[in-house]
């Protein structure tokens, strides 16, 4: 379509008013916002020193972990669904034979591409045992790549360093113990 | 002709099938779900998943009666005017009913099951089942029984079909599982001391329709559901069988069986089905290699000392030369054509050998044999040669050479020092521990030779004598077509890349034959097919489940028909 085309209509800007070219009214109106935050209660915090606090940490999405069951082994009973509904391709496993009586499959080792990861929380909604979740850790660094892929036993620290403050999330949404 | 009637559409059968009801009405594009019955066994209509509502129609008066109850749709003959209904309120009430009730006693263990994403339970359940589990027992662990050494049972998850136990009786005739106790605590099981260890015991894991029998082999490798699978051929033996290879990630997980009337029906044996492992054994032969020539010849199989790696486009030209230069005089170049080799690739290296020396020596490599073929009540043959392509090769090299020798004549031939160079091309999967296909006594013989190329998958005491060493290729790496012991030729494509560094056979020979683009096994098929009237049969497209080259005649006589009709057009 050309810009001579028929069917296009040309608008032409109304001309400014007296108010409006004068700028005071608009010059006072975004004065008054700075104002108002210079009153008002500070939203930023002075991170790292400061932690900012998570609003809903059952929602949240940060650093993944990987939970303990009542006897402190993984829950994760190796069935791929993460990492079948991770539409990253970051979850990496290795299914084996569990060596306890009453589980039949275990990961025998299970890495997360942190960086890889976009945290959509995915492989939270897929996994049927409720053995990975989210974390409200938001801070995430490293020096290195191969530093920011998780393995199991990270995976597992992550738990340890949360359980206290962040309760596995089963119960209060329902789903397995 | 007699008429079936499928949720009231006339469909015409053969007068002389015997089908039952399941089997017409997939004619008509209905499935009914069934789990105990299987085409290659008996009937015995246990599951009831199939029953639906039959009756007859009158073939005077046109007036359909139907039967009072539902009846199992495996164990009913279709015949002329049987009337078939499969999609009725009651048939599917009692399809979702069949389903509740089998998984009551289900474990509902998907997630860790083996056969989640290929299980009849769970897509009949998804199709035909209720929403709801009305049921509130807990669902328990499953329980693991040993029930051979290739194969385990997770007992929990049976659904007592049978399939497995019929398959032992009809088709292995070994009869090692059974059904213990009886009602709601049936279990399948062995006696003791008398495990599932015959020759085609993987099958059952295949008949299994849901996650009870488990291939240890593949269990826990790998969720089918990443799996891709490419339509392949067995090399396992002379037979051919029609497989599957299931693999991700150039990386095969598991073979198995594709349906072939022609040839393995639904069937594979073990030493098929396990006899992948050596494509991925970390001994094979990876680089080609060239001999120095300062240096005198390698003292053992294994020893790298005194080979400098080649460029593959090195190879190429170089190959050419050296042997050229070592074989000046006519006549004294031998060529041994391996039987694993597919028609295509047997075909362009013949092509090369007679470019180089026009009455090069060409002769049937290697051909391993067992002691005898083993055939089981069910009809299923293990052939005693260990190789899939024999008869194929001796076709190709018939058309090079009327004469036509075999790797006996080949040895007295060089033997007699009537060869100045060989190639021997190889690709047996003889990986340690197993021994190599040709011991050090038989392998001196090529010992005086100016230039001898070895093309094999793993070293050999040959490839210590060797001036060219050049890797092969493994059955899922190639394409092209294998000829089986009843002339029956299969096509098939590459399943899997070979590793890095490894060229397929055909892809060298493609590029010594200075042909352009990339390996077209098609063309050269189409080419073989045109210029000679025993392999005329593999003209035009494949079918899936191959030709019968003993058809050739009729099949040139069609093609000329063919042609002759396209020139009066």
């Amino acid at each position: 379509m050309k810009p001579t085309d028929p069917a296009v209509t040309w608008l032409e800007d109304k001309p400014l008013s007296l108010g409006e070219r004068l700028y005071l009214p608009l010059f006072i109106q975004g004065l008054s916002t700075t104002a108002k935050h210079m009153v008002s209660t500070k939203v930023t915090v002075n991170f790292p020193e400061t932690r900012p606090t998570v609003g809903n940490p059952l929602i949240y999405r940060g650093v993944h972990r990987l939970n303990r069951d009542d006897q402190g082994r993984v829950k994760c009973v190796a069935c791929f669904l993460c990492a079948t509904a991770c539409p990253a391709h970051c979850i990496d496993i290795v299914a084996t034979e569990s060596p306890w009586p009453d589980r039949e499959k275990y990961p025998e080792s299970f890495a997360i591409d942190e960086l890889r990861c976009i945290f959509c929380g995915m492989c939270e909604e897929a996994c049927p045992v409720d053995a990975i979740e989210l974390t409200s850790l938001l801070d995430l660094t490293g020096k290195s790549r191969e530093e920011m892929i998780f393995d199991k036993e990270k995976l597992l620290s992550v738990y340890d360093m949360t359980k206290d403050a962040e309760p596995m999330k089963s119960a209060s949404l329902g789903g397995t113990l | 002709m007699p008429t079936v009637i499928v949720d009231g559409k006339d469909i015409e059968i053969g007068a002389n099938e015997r089908l039952n009801c399941i089997e017409a009405a997939r004619r008509a594009g209905a499935e009914i779900p069934h789990y105990c019955w299987h085409p290659g066994l008996s009937v015995v209509a246990s599951c009831r998943m199939c029953l639906i509502e039959t009756g007859t129609r009158d073939a005077a008066t046109g007036k359909v009666s139907m039967m009072p109850k539902l009846v199992p749709a495996c164990q009913t003959p279709a015949k002329d005017g049987t009337v078939i209904v499969t999609t009725s309120d009651l048939v599917k009430d009692s399809r979702a009913r069949v389903e509740e009730a089998l998984l009551i006693d289900h474990p509902i263990d998907c997630p860790i099951c083996d056969k989640a994403g290929e299980c009849l339970l769970q897509d009949y359940h998804f199709e035909h089942g209720q929403s709801e589990r009305r049921a509130d027992i807990h669902p328990f662990t499953s329980r693991r029984r040993d029930v051979g050494p290739t194969v385990t049972l997770f007992v929990d998850r049976c659904i007592m079909c049978t399939r497995c136990v019929r398959f032992a009786r009809e088709v292995s005739g070994t009869s090692e599982l059974m059904v213990i106790n009886r009602g709601a605590t049936e279990e399948i099981d062995i006696f003791p001391g008398f495990p599932l260890d015959n020759k085609l015991a993987g099958n059952v894991v295949d008949l299994c329709p849901v996650g009870a029998l488990g291939d240890k082999d593949f269990l826990y490798q790998q969720r089918v559901w990443f799996l891709k699978r490419e339509a392949n051929v067995c090399g396992g033996c002379a037979a051919g069988c029609s497989i599957h290879t299931e693999h991700n990630q150039d990386t095969i997980y598991r073979l198995k069986p594709r349906e072939n009337p022609h040839v393995n029906k639904w069937w594979i044996c073990d030493e098929g089905r396990y006899g992948w492992h050596h494509i991925h054994d970390p001994s094979r032969v990876l680089e080609a290699r060239r001999r120095l020539e300062a240096h005198g010849r390698a003292t053992t199989a294994a020893d790298a000392s005194g080979f400098n790696t080649v460029e593959w486009a090195d190879v190429v030209t170089r190959l050419r030369s050296d042997l050229k230069t070592a074989s000046p005089s006519a006549g004294r170049l031998a060529v041994a054509v391996s039987p694993m080799l597919t028609v295509e690739e047997a075909w362009m290296l013949c092509a090369i050998a007679k470019s180089i020396d026009p009455q090069a020596y060409l002769a049937v490599g290697f051909v391993p044999r067992d002691e005898g073929d083993e055939t089981f009540p069910g009809g299923f043959t293990i052939r005693a040669e260990k190789c899939p392509n024999r008869l194929g090769v001796e076709a190709v090299i018939a058309l090079f050479d009327p004469a036509g020798h075999t790797w006996t004549d080949l040895l007295e031939h060089v033997q007699a020092g009537h060869a100045d160079a060989a190639w021997i091309t190889a690709g047996y999967p003889t990986a340690p521990p197993h021994s190599p296909w040709i011991d050090a006594a038989t392998a001196a013989t090529f010992d005086s030779l100016n230039c001898l190329v070895v093309q094999d998958l793993f070293d050999s005491p040959l490839s210590a004598l060797a001036t060219w060493r050049l890797p092969a290729a493994g059955f899922a790496e190639r394409a092209g077509t294998w000829v089986n012991i009843a002339m029956h030729a299969q096509s098939f494509e590459q399943a899997i890349r070979p590793p890095a560094g490894v060229w397929p056979e055909g892809r060298l020979y493609w590029n010594m034959l200075g042909r352009r683009g990339l390996y077209d096994h098609t063309a050269v098929r189409h080419q073989i097919a045109e210029s000679s009237a025993s392999l005329a049969a593999l003209a035009g497209n494949m079918p899936a489940t191959g030709v019968d080259l003993r058809i050739n005649q009729l099949a040139s006589i069609d093609s000329i028909h063919t042609k002759a009709t396209h020139s009066h057009s």
